[in-house]
């Protein structure tokens, strides 16, 4: 049966099955494909600027190991300014920034960078949130015996939140599950060009309701890992 | 081994100024327990925390150990921190690591060799008698065994200096007895000395070698336990005694006291310390005088190691004998205290 499988073509496997609705399947496939590739990379690109910032808006704060209110507030506010504009609008205003960074404003790769921009301040105020619940006592200790600010943030900071960072990041991919449809809409690409263009344009409504089944499965699973994970952390130190 | 001097410090809030420490002077001597007591908000936390520069002090000096630690730069005064442990009321532990990592804790920031600093470990687990949970995370420790780890934690660098926070002030009063007991043997073991803060004289009583009282952001009395306990000198220092020293006689006593009027009766609080403690003065003040005594309170304490009484006396008699009496009292070293006379 195997090399049955293998040797034919993906497409008359499926047409054996599915008949006429096969290219259906196909197209839903890939685009399932894409929304995960465009979720995990802007995903993990968001974190690799996000967490920094968000340490960054933590310790600067007044009383903190490197309060700076200056730095504090400009990035506050550079944060703020950037959640306030809806995401629709933020991916057409930042198109000459995505070509310059991709070299073109359509498909999976270029949606990358709307989705990862729009995600870092999110996620900034997400690291934010959990350092915030640690415990001053903590840091006060770490302090009493010596530690160098940088000790502080690798040593007490990150390990104390981990287990509520890894919330944030399945909250994250989450939002970036639905910011990436709406980059469909404009040509990103996924299951979200898909449902428009497909779904809603061309009136396939199967095409339609597999994709929002698709999105919801997606959504329940990634919650679902986060809270394992969390959970599993969380109990080991039980 | 510390000297404080003109210690001030002030709060700066967007409104107002609220004033910490006023001009606070005081020496620690080495490998005594120094113990600050005072109310909340008199300024005791953050006087030790001044010492450990957690707080910046405003204005002021402190020289521990030869060293002025007010103006150090930051490599020095991470230096200097780790060369004093401190140990908190709510223990501070990280949920992140298990016991012996959190011990380790500060032997990494001091970039001790790892081999080093796992025998280092392994030490402290032994001397705080948690070798057997050195793998647990602390949320399955008690309160008194997650002290201990703490307790482990500041000794890891060897440290001169031990600044305790409040540390028995979460604990029940049979783990209190133990980590009090622990702070004494690190004390005189290791020859650490240790400043300590509370505001419960019963941890003075037990562990100090000298106190010094604070109120409203000042010290208000320094002295050796034994001489505050025995005679305090200010209301804030009284307060304190008489919470766990019972000064004031109960007003019954009083009264019935007043009823057998017929005789001249003296009420007088008789306090002893150390040897005169065991010797029965009592008795032969019955035999040399002709007194009638009448014990109407009594208890016997103990001051670190010394024994500390407490007696409230009715003494009936002739005035003279009675003024005679309280004279030989005091003679045999005894503080004598006249309530009420005839």
């Amino acid at each position: 049966m195997l090399e049955i499988i293998t040797a034919i073509d993906i497409t008359t496997y499926l047409t054996m099955f599915l008949g006429d609705n096969a290219w259906i399947v196909e197209k839903v496939v890939f685009a399932t494909w894409e929304t995960i590739y465009m979720i995990l990379i802007s995903t993990v690109l968001s974190y690799l600027f996000g967490l920094p910032l968000g340490i960054i808006l933590v310790t600067t704060e007044s009383g903190h190991i490197l309060e700076n209110k200056s730095v504090n507030n400009s990035l506050g506010l550079l944060v703020n300014i950037t959640r306030s504009i809806p995401f629709i609008i933020f991916l057409i205003l930042i198109i000459p920034l995505t070509r310059l960074i991709v070299g073109n404003a359509i498909g999976t790769v270029a949606s990358i960078v709307p989705l990862t921009l729009a995600a870092v301040p999110f996620v900034a105020r997400l690291v934010e949130t959990s350092m915030r619940e640690i415990e001053w006592g903590l840091i006060e200790a770490a302090l009493s015996m010596g530690a160098s600010a940088w000790q502080i943030i690798y040593k007490v900071l990150i390990p104390e939140a981990t287990p509520s960072m890894i919330l944030g990041v399945a909250i994250t991919s989450i939002n970036l599950v639905g910011y990436s449809a709406m980059a469909g809409i404009v040509g990103g690409g996924g299951l979200g060009t898909l449902a428009y263009f497909y779904g809603y344009q061309r009136y396939e409504y199967t095409i339609l309701w597999t994709t929002v089944i698709i999105l919801i499965i997606m959504v329940q699973g990634i919650q679902l890992l986060g809270d394992k994970a969390t959970a599993n952390i969380v109990n080991k130190r039980r | 081994m510390i000297s404080i001097n003109n210690l001030t410090k002030i709060y700066t809030g967007a409104s107002h100024e609220v004033l910490a420490l006023d001009n606070v002077s005081v020496s620690i001597k080495r490998g005594e327990i120094f113990g600050i007591i005072g109310l909340s908000g008199a300024g005791k936390s953050t006087l030790i925390r001044c010492i450990n520069m957690l707080e910046k002090p405003t204005e002021g000096s402190i020289v521990v150990d030869g060293q002025e630690i007010t103006n150090l730069d930051k490599s020095k005064l991470y230096k200097a921190r780790q060369e004093i442990g401190m140990i908190f009321q709510h223990f501070n532990l990280l949920s992140s690591r298990t016991v012996f990592d959190n011990i380790m804790f500060p032997l990494e920031i001091a970039k001790t060799p790892p081999k080093a600093a796992k025998v280092k470990v392994t030490e402290l687990l032994e001397l705080v008698g948690l070798t057997d949970k050195a793998n647990v995370y602390p949320t399955q420790l008690s309160g008194g065994q997650k002290q201990r780890v703490g307790i482990a934690r500041a000794l890891a660098n060897n440290p001169k200096l031990l600044l305790s926070d409040e540390a028995t002030s979460a604990l029940d009063p049979d783990t209190t007895q133990s980590i009090l007991k622990l702070l004494k043997d690190i004390n005189k073991q290791l020859n650490i000395t240790i400043i300590l803060i509370t505001h419960d004289m019963n941890v003075i009583k037990q562990v100090c070698d000298r106190v010094a009282v604070m109120d409203d952001s000042e010290i208000v009395e320094v002295g050796d336990v034994l001489t505050i306990f025995s005679k305090p000198a200010t209301p804030t220092s009284q307060s304190f005694i008489n919470a766990i020293v019972k000064k004031k006689v109960p007003e019954d006593l009083v009264r019935s006291s007043i009823l057998k009027n017929d005789t001249k009766s003296f009420l007088v609080r008789v306090s002893f310390i150390g040897e005169s403690a065991s010797e029965p003065i009592i008795s032969s003040l019955i035999k040399t005088f002709d007194v009638k005594v009448n014990i109407l309170y009594g208890n016997i304490d103990r001051v670190k190691d010394t024994p500390f009484g407490n007696l409230i006396l009715e003494l009936i008699g002739d005035t003279s004998v009675i003024n005679e009496s309280i004279a030989y009292l005091q003679n045999k070293g005894l503080e004598v205290e006249v309530l009420k006379d005839a």
